[in-house]
């Protein structure tokens, strides 16, 4: 009996997927739990480009058509006046793009969920109105009143998940109450004046202004993340091959350095040649580097994709689907209220019209635009940086022409519009080759 | 042959549970061994789930003992069960597409180390039970969503075994499933079986039931009707204590043809 013949071999599987069989026949009996039909990535080079071209067939583009499209707005951009790759304004779309940014990351969180928050806007006038009328008007130190506004956004955002979650309406409605309600509360707080100037001096202030001027922070910064990251991947490569699980070969671990290493230190070069590494950009990679970790290293993160993959499967596995989902809607808040902080430091005031206009649109296009799936369960937190960084340079490329603000809005609708044909069409290639 | 313990991992004596106006079930009663695979068959409404159901905690019983390892237990909660060690795997998988097989096996229960999740760990511990159940996946870091319906089964099943169940309850794990996946299956039962665990399977396929069972316990409107070794009944026999009756549908229906067959050879 075959069965037999099995079991008496499982003592001896061999478990890689790379190990080479000598003997067609004994790799027959053997039982692996790898199936036979799977395609082995080649070795060396020539395995990244076949690699790379089964995926692009198979619809798997990842961040690719948005690193694309960001090369081709530099492109165009950098053709119509040379002053658009210039240090000093690139340094200046990453300082600007922080504020949408850290709104964009909180809205990453609810798209994981599948659902979304339409308040992120209004919460963050409201966390903004927040800080300057304790620390202006009431005199309270800076730092208390940033804490008391980034705990506030949070609990607006859980006590928008309670609505959700507990009581079971939909999120798309009663975020959309949010979005009234905060903005009336935030035109409360900001009383007759309309307008509350902030100390450009003080911490809120400094968020946007400050840059670390000495050129060794900046490339000290990029020596940490290379380093850090090379060996971080050569320690995880070495417990896998110890424990005899697929490992990724050295080069692999040496080519991926190596291109975040260019990155990181043209990054570097090019803050130098300006004012030096501004803080914003600084704050914004270490949320971004943090909330990837949260997602996909943690059992909290794990518990977010599995919502956004199956409620019923989640709820069985006995994930407490309530709480995860209050939580994310308080992380969307907090991340609103962090943005709304940013925004406020760019123009030292908070006034009536924060957290209104295109805030809201832009802060979910730019996670769409980055390449997080709007029915839930796929997406990173690092594509809002990406999303971002495409809606900001139209935004700056057009005030350079001096294009008018409708045509900007109609160019970054062409974007978004774009880029969701781009995910809608992806995801039917995926489902032909069955990865959706 | 395959061992058979005295005393049963599971034993349900005079099982009830009522639903309003409708007795579900009347005075069940099935054993189930250590290494053994009993089959539960009957036809819809005859109380296969509801039966289940009370096993798995979902329904707690309303009159009856249920006996685990010869004691007297209750289960009221589907956790009660589990802690027994009681796996249950539903008709619908409830696996997540979006997540990889590591992470499907391990939801809800991931290993961790200083906090974070030990994928390392988890993916060697998938691995390692994939082999000894003789799985077959394309990987175990592809997402549910890219394996066939019979992959998602035994990866279904293989997250059961996960917690070393003593008990492993399976409803209609062949619904839905080819020949080669339903193939795939039936194999990976009987190695649950070699393994030493219990197994309840339901199904309304005779020749799963056939193939693996050893024992068939038959249900009728809520009763217990009948228990029979495999190897010595028929399948005609098993069939008429389902319908309730030698004369039914299905032996009429076999006796029509070989008569019209008969006539036909004339």
């Amino acid at each position: 009996m075959s069965l037999d013949k099995t079991s008496a071999n499982l003592g001896k599987a061999p478990s890689g997927d790379e190990h080479v069989v000598e003997n067609p026949e004994a790799a027959a009996a053997a039982v692996t739990a790898v199936d036979p039909r799977l395609l082995v990535r080649e070795q060396g080079l020539l395995g990244y480009w076949s690699e790379f071209k089964r995926k692009m067939k198979a619809g798997e583009l990842g961040s690719l058509p948005v690193v694309l499209g960001l090369a081709i707005i530099c492109i165009i951009f950098q053709v119509l006046n040379s002053e658009f790759l210039s240090a000093q304004n690139i340094s200046n779309i990453t300082v600007t793009m922080v504020g949408t940014g850290m709104i964009s990351v909180g809205i990453v969180f609810v798209l994981l969920l599948g659902e979304i928050d339409l308040s992120v806007g209004s919460v963050s006038g409201a966390a903004s109105a927040l800080a300057a009328v304790l620390t202006v008007n009431q005199g309270w130190p800076e730092w208390v009143a940033v804490l008391v506004a980034v705990a506030a956004g949070a609990a607006i955002g859980a006590l928008h998940g309670f609505f959700f979650a507990v009581l079971g309406a939909p999120a798309f409605a009663v975020t959309l109450a949010g979005l009234l309600f905060w903005l009336g509360f935030m035109l409360k707080v900001l009383g007759e004046d309309g307008t509350i100037n902030l100390d450009s001096e003080g911490l809120i202030g400094k968020l946007t202004t400050y840059t670390f001027t000495d050129v060794a922070a900046a490339y000290g910064l990029a020596v940490v993340v290379v380093a850090l990251f090379f060996v971080s991947s050569f320690l995880g490569n070495r417990r896998r091959e110890a424990a005899g699980v697929p490992s990724r070969p050295l080069s692999d671990t040496i080519l991926r350095t190596g291109l975040l290493a260019v990155v990181s230190f043209a990054a570097a070069y090019m803050y130098n040649q300006y004012k030096g590494l501004p803080l914003a950009t600084v704050i914004f990679l270490a949320f971004l580097v943090a909330t990837d970790f949260v997602l996909r290293r943690t059992p909290y993160g794990r518990k977010i994709f599995a919502l956004g993959g199956s409620v019923e499967a989640s709820r069985r596995a006995g994930i407490n689907v309530t709480a995860v989902r209050i939580s994310v809607f308080a992380i969307s808040g907090g991340f609103a209220a962090i943005g709304g902080l940013f925004l406020a430091s760019k123009i030292a005031s908070a006034n009536q019209s924060a957290g209104t206009g295109d805030l809201l649109m832009n802060a979910i296009a730019a996670a769409v635009i980055g390449g997080t799936s709007l029915f839930g369960g796929r997406g990173r937190t690092w594509n809002a940086l990406l999303g971002v960084l495409v809606i900001v340079s139209i935004q700056y490329g057009l005030q350079l022409e001096s294009i008018a603000e409708p045509v900007k809005y109609m160019i970054t609708a062409a974007v978004l519009l774009t880029t969701v044909v781009i995910d809608s069409i992806t995801r039917k290639t995926q489902k032909t080759a069955g990865r959706a | 042959m395959v061992h058979v313990s005295a005393t049963p991992v599971l034993a349900l004596r005079g099982v009830s549970k009522r639903f309003g106006a409708v007795q579900a079930l009347t005075d069940v009663e099935l054993e189930v061994h250590a290494g053994e695979v009993v089959a539960l068959v009957g036809d819809n409404g005859a109380g296969k789930s509801t039966l289940v159901k009370t096993i798995a905690g979902v329904h707690p019983i309303d009159e009856g003992a249920i006996e685990w390892d010869g004691k007297a237990v209750s289960i009221s909660r589907p956790h009660d069960a589990q802690a027994l060690g009681i796996a249950t795997v539903y008709q619908d998988l409830a696996l997540c597409d979006n997540i990889d097989v590591v992470g499907n096996l391990f939801l809800g229960r991931e290993l961790r180390k200083w906090g974070v999740l030990d994928e390392v760990e988890m993916e060697r511990r998938s691995r390692e039970l994939l082999t000894t159940l003789s799985i077959r996946i394309p990987s175990v870091r592809i997402p549910i969503a890219s394996l066939s319906g019979g992959q998602r089964q035994t990866v279904a099943i293989a997250r059961s075994m996960l917690g070393d169940p003593k008990l492993v309850i399976l409803d209609e794990p062949t619904a839905a499933l080819g020949v080669e996946q339903t193939a795939q299956v039936l194999d990976l039962v009987e190695r649950l079986r070699e393994r030493g665990h219990a197994v309840i399977l339901i199904s309304h396929n005779m020749a799963d039931v056939k193939a693996v069972a050893d024992k068939v316990a038959v249900l009728r409107l809520g009763r217990n009707n009948g228990v029979f070794e495999v190897k010595t009944t028929s399948q005609e026999e098993i069939i008429s204590a389902i319908t309730g009756a030698t004369d039914n549908a299905v032996t009429r229906r076999a006796a029509r043809t070989s008569s019209t067959n008969g006539e036909v050879s004339k």
